[in-house]
């Protein structure tokens, strides 16, 4: 929410911060074939300005060295003069220009509409924040543990309650609330993309060759690599946060998404397509909810990741526990990052364990979900309170049109109790 | 009410270059050197036949053979590549998508080898299905859901899950919801294979209890000759795609199309299709009952045509009892003039009806004194079948005439 200088220029107020992760990022992984590339002048892009340059020079010189070495020798062998065959491999293919020219350019003519593009994400952001830090904490807590009931049963409701009192306790409630808006938008639009997407990969082999290796980029590439392009393109702040987040956070999705709607046993499609099932019916009667705990488990997944990416997306300007931790290790205060850290750990279990109990299929549990949990008991006792008077108690129940629900309801109680 | 099919010069290659695969086909290439030489797989070759209405059609055929395809091929879950197959006159492959989609939810439905239960729906949406996929609102399709359930007797397990029930109650549940929309048509395929032998004779004859509630056409897929036999009214068997031989049961262990339904048909237990009728023969002596003709004459006829045993008819041809030179001339001994055939009936033997199997005549065969007389419709005498007869029926080395096998075919497999 707390947005740095967003009107003025976020570029400008990025380069400070990510002075340091850009350069990195930029030679680290290409920093290599670089050298190689040419290795008269090895480093005509900006020079990094510390140490590391130094070990990269040790790393790559040699191996620039032998490589041309090698490479010499049999086109000296073979003739001299004419075709130069190493000239085809030593930097021929100038991808750091290219991408470094291509990046001005786009920056140069489409910022305008990626910033148009930070508004919807932007307000969702600051609607899930506000709505997270609005309520005085213990109503939050109570609210939070209560839904953790409803979803996935008494025992983790207790756990989270337990778990979100200490993050109180710790003082860190609303940078544990702004971190887990964080990841609350980031999962939802994880959902919005990944679903549809990993079902279209399950129906089109095609699509599936192209995009497998996009989400293997998306979830191999450091971070660092498209923190950079995209504090240039949406600048800093909350925003580029999520994009980054969805980035790393969306491929496990996807991935389980696809492979749960593949796994479906094929005669159970054969026969939904033999009892004249469309092709919509079978994806919604059949498909999805066969696939749903592999669905559940790439969603526990994708906020499992995007958890491990606020450390990171603090970097770039994002509040909440990431930017406790990153302060921590900045003004060595172990004990402000440590905080931090025990606060995402925490919030990553109870997350965990409740999107877990989530894919769990209940069978056992017979009723639907408005009977059981903090739901259920209330409906039940309003329930009660409405029958007393008519019926003088429950047990007049049986007979009656509601006898079953009745029944239920009974069996439940004695259950809970 | 149940649909007639007709399959005409139906062909399905598995793979994309059908038309060089057919049309080496035609030249009469065989299965394997199309595969060899194009990398097509011939699914079904020139399927032509017609499934009358009512009936159960077994396909039979070793795996495969193709005959779950063709199975396939009649609710299109498998396009053809080319022929027609025409369900009461209108072809299927014409089908638009929607059409498609109509007819099998109301007009055809299978049952899978597999039971292909939905494992997240209870017993009763499991039935349901069907209806659902066809928009039925809940009110009306939860119980028509429950009729059919109850039809197969398994009301009470509505509300289980299928990995509660037992393979037998699973395959059931596989009925009802085939059932459910009460359709002309009914595919099972390899329906009671992954069954164990008792629960699988219950559930054929269930099968066929239901048939008799309403007549539906069943088209029944096995590799189970015996079972083919047992329910089958007509029987077609398949080989590497190729339909070899249609017909009923007794056609085809009678007389079968070639070596290979030979083969085929060699292990099945003949006396449980064929009946005491089938295997009857009219070689006794008959001697009709009449007022001039008494115990004398017919003595006279069985010491010429050298035989102990009469069988008595009246005029029209019933079967009245049996005598014997012996009973005859006991009859006879100090009596003089006419005396009437009655008289010298020979108490123990009675007649089975045509109808029976062989495999219920060993008892009655071994505790007759005499060949048993077989009749048919209001007491007709048919023949009889003598020890004899039955042993050479039994006789794998013959065929169920009696008649030695034109040719020793090489020991099944």
């Amino acid at each position: 929410m707390n947005e740095n200088t967003p009107d003025t220029d976020p570029w400008s107020a990025a380069a400070p911060a990510s002075d340091n992760t850009a350069a990195s990022a930029i030679t680290d992984p290409q920093g290599g074939p670089a050298a190689l590339a040419d290795a008269a002048n090895p480093y005509d892009t900006p020079p990094p300005p510390s140490g590391s340059d130094a070990w990269l020079e040790a790393g790559a010189t040699p191996s620039g060295d032998f490589l041309s070495a090698g490479a010499d020798a049999p086109a000296a062998g073979l003739q001299d003069g004419g075709f130069q065959l190493h000239r085809l491999w030593d930097g021929s293919l100038p991808v750091q220009d290219w991408i470094n020219q291509g990046l001005d350019w786009v920056v140069l003519h489409f910022r305008p509409i990626f910033h148009a593009l930070r508004g919807p994400v932007d307000a969702l952001l600051g609607g899930v924040e506000a709505a997270l830090v609005f309520p005085p904490t213990l109503v939050m807590i109570a609210i939070l543990a209560l839904l953790a009931w409803q979803l996935a049963g008494g025992v983790l409701g207790v756990a989270t309650l337990v778990s979100l009192a200490v993050v109180a306790m710790l003082g860190i409630w609303s940078e544990a609330m702004v971190t887990l808006s964080l990841v609350l938008t980031s999962l939802l639009f994880c959902v919005v993309i990944g679903i549809p997407l990993g079902i279209w990969l399950a129906r089109s082999e095609r699509a599936h060759k192209w995009v497998r290796p996009v989400l293997d980029a998306m979830q191999t590439t450091p971070a660092f690599v498209y923190l950079v392009p995209v504090v240039m393109l949406f600048g800093i702040g909350n925003v580029p946060g999520v994009i980054v987040t969805i980035i790393f956070a969306l491929p496990p999705l996807v991935r389980l998404t696809n492979l749960g709607i593949r796994q479906v046993r094929p005669d159970l499609v054969e026969a939904a397509r033999a009892y004249g099932a469309s092709p919509w019916q079978l994806l919604t009667k059949v498909q999805l909810p066969l696939a749903m705990p592999s669905i559940m488990a790439g969603i526990n997944q994708t906020l499992m990741l995007s958890l491990s990416m606020v450390v990171i997306a603090s970097m770039i300007a994002v509040g909440g526990l990431g930017l406790m931790v990153l302060r921590g290790i900045g003004r060595l205060d172990m004990g402000l990052a440590a905080v931090g850290g025990l606060g995402i750990v925490i919030l990553a279990i109870v997350l965990d364990r409740v999107t877990q109990a989530l894919g769990q299929p209940r069978r056992d549990q017979r009723q639907r979900w408005y009977r059981r949990g903090p739901v259920g008991l209330a409906s039940r006792l309003l329930q009660r309170r409405s029958d007393a008077p008519a019926h003088g108690g429950m047990s007049s129940a049986p007979g009656t049109p509601q006898a079953p629900q009745a029944r239920n309801a009974n069996a439940a109680l004695t259950r809970a109790g | 009410m149940a649909k007639t099919i007709r399959i005409e010069n139906v062909f399905k290659v598995f793979g994309d270059n059908p038309e060089q695969a057919l049309a080496l086909a035609r030249q009469g290439r065989t299965k394997t050197e199309i595969v060899e030489q194009t990398g097509q797989s011939i699914g079904v070759f020139d399927a032509s036949f017609t499934i009358e209405a009512g009936e159960i059609f077994v396909v039979m055929g070793l795996s495969g053979s193709g005959k779950s395809t063709l199975v396939r091929l009649l609710n299109r879950l498998i396009e053809p590549t080319a022929g027609r197959i025409l369900v009461e006159g209108e072809n299927i492959n014409d089908f638009n998508d929607a059409r498609l989609r109509e007819f099998r939810r109301k007009d055809i439905s299978m049952v899978f080898q597999s039971f292909a239960l939905l494992p997240h729906l209870t017993v009763l949406d499991n039935v349901a299905f069907g209806l659902e996929l066809a928009g039925v609102d809940k009110a009306v399709r939860l119980p028509q859901a429950e009729a059919a359930l109850a039809q197969v007797g398994l009301d009470v397990w509505a509300r289980s899950y299928p990995d509660e029930l037992s393979g037998g109650m699973q395959q059931r549940v596989g009925l009802a919801r085939a059932l459910a929309a009460d359709p002309a048509i009914l595919l099972m395929d390899e329906a009671f294979s992954a069954l164990d032998p008792i629960i699988r004779t219950d559930m054929q004859d269930e099968l066929l209890r239901l048939q008799l509630e309403k007549r539906r056409t069943i088209v029944f897929i096995s590799h189970d000759l015996d079972e083919a036999m047992r329910i089958g009214d007509r029987i077609a068997i398949m080989k590497d795609g190729q339909v070899v031989q249609v017909g009923t049961p007794e056609e085809i262990l009678r007389a079968p199309a070639d070596a290979y339904v030979r083969n085929f048909v060699r292990g099945v237990d003949a006396a449980a299709v064929f009946k005491a009728g089938d295997i009857a023969r009219k070689t006794q002596v008959e001697v009709s009952e009449s007022a001039t003709r008494g115990c004398r004459p017919a003595l006279k006829r069985l010491q010429q045509h050298d035989r102990e045993w009469a069988y008595v008819v009246s005029p029209d041809h019933r079967y009245l009892g049996a005598v014997s030179a012996d009973s005859l001339g006991r009859a006879l001994k100090g009596h003089e003039g006419p005396l009437g055939l009655s008289h010298a009936f020979v108490s123990g033997v009675a007649a089975v009806a045509e109808d029976t199997p062989i495999s219920q005549l060993y008892g009655l065969l071994v505790d007759s004194p005499c060949p048993l007389p077989v009749t048919g419709a209001q007491g007709r005498f048919l023949g009889a079948i003598s020890r004899t007869t039955l042993l050479k029926f039994l006789d794998p080395a013959t065929d169920p005439h009696g008649n030695p096998l034109p040719e020793p075919a090489p020991a099944a497999a």
